[in-house]
């Protein structure tokens, strides 16, 4: 239960997120959902190595010298997911303010010059 | 058990919890549903705090540390000065005529993943999946988490570590020459 619980709200999150992401027409908004499902897919992966063992690390009887330490695998990739997502935000953040100066307008539907 | 044994189940453990978890799926439901866009970015930062506390209950109190440097303090002021730098139309944040399509999908997302999470066999920290020697080893992890982490960033993660600062540097660049005026 206890480990379930943080997993429904990561997912929960995600689906927010998600529903967002796919239906808002201004860019920053779409940006800030999407900073909800990186918040969600975080959530998951430090619930995951707080309360789940690796296959590896139970099936092998001698201990190797860190084995304990892959436990915390979950933490380093939410390390990794947020940097990613603070460089994908600051260049977002730029594109959008680089659109809205060329042609001032912030809508994702506007931009669509590669329809054309 | 072996980990946060006294707290877990605890009564005030399960109060926070409930609070922290309400609160941070409120007003990540309002992100997305309020139509002034810098109302909407306040409520980010109510949901950034409370995924913040959720680091805390999982016990990594270094990613919590870091969700509030990066997220609460920097992303957030990003976006609150992006939405004031384009502010001057005034239209808040419609949502596309085909909304309702989109939230069927994200509902049924929602609904095929808790089916996921609460019909899979965990394999959980405990006596049936650790032997003592490493069960003892686990309760170092947690009790010394920021050791542990920094040995696995900076030994067994060594190579991501590096290409990731290479890839910040590379938005920051990017992001300079966006922005800068011609």
């Amino acid at each position: 239960m206890t480990l379930e619980r943080f997993l429904i709200i990561g997912a929960i999150l995600f689906a927010i997120g998600l529903y967002g992401a796919l239906s808002k027409k201004h860019a920053i908004a779409v940006l800030m959902s999407l900073e909800l499902m990186f918040n969600g897919v975080n959530v998951t992966a430090v619930a995951l190595s707080r309360y789940t063992v690796p296959k590896v690390l139970s099936e092998s009887y001698q201990t190797m010298d860190n084995a304990a330490s892959f436990l915390l695998t979950g933490q380093v990739f939410a390390v990794f997911i947020i940097t990613v997502a603070a460089a994908e935000v600051a260049l977002g953040l730029a594109i959008i303010i680089a659109i809205y100066r060329s042609r001032s307008t912030v809508l994702v539907t506007e931009a669509a010059d590669m329809k054309k | 058990m072996i980990l946060g044994e006294g707290t877990e189940g605890a009564l005030i453990t399960e109060l926070v919890f409930w609070t922290i978890a309400l609160s941070t799926v409120v007003s990540a439901v309002a992100v997305v549903q309020i139509r002034d866009l810098f109302r909407a970015s306040l409520f980010l930062i109510v949901t950034l705090l409370g995924v913040a506390g959720l680091f805390i209950l999982l016990r990594a109190e270094f990613l919590a540390g870091v969700q509030l440097m990066i997220y609460v303090g920097a992303i957030s002021v990003l976006i609150i000065f992006a939405i004031l730098m384009t502010r001057d139309l005034e239209e808040g944040s419609t949502s596309h005529s085909f909304r309702i399509p989109v939230a069927l999908v994200s509902l049924i997302f929602m609904g095929v993943a808790i089916y996921a999470i609460s019909n899979t066999e965990w394999n959980i920290i405990g006596s049936e999946t650790l032997n003592q020697d490493q069960m003892n080893q686990a309760a170092g992890v947690f009790t010394n988490g920021i050791p542990t982490l920094a040995k696995l960033l900076l030994r067994d993660f060594v190579l991501a570590f590096e290409v990731v600062s290479v890839l910040l540097l590379a938005a920051v660049l990017g992001s300079l020459a966006l922005v800068r005026g011609r």
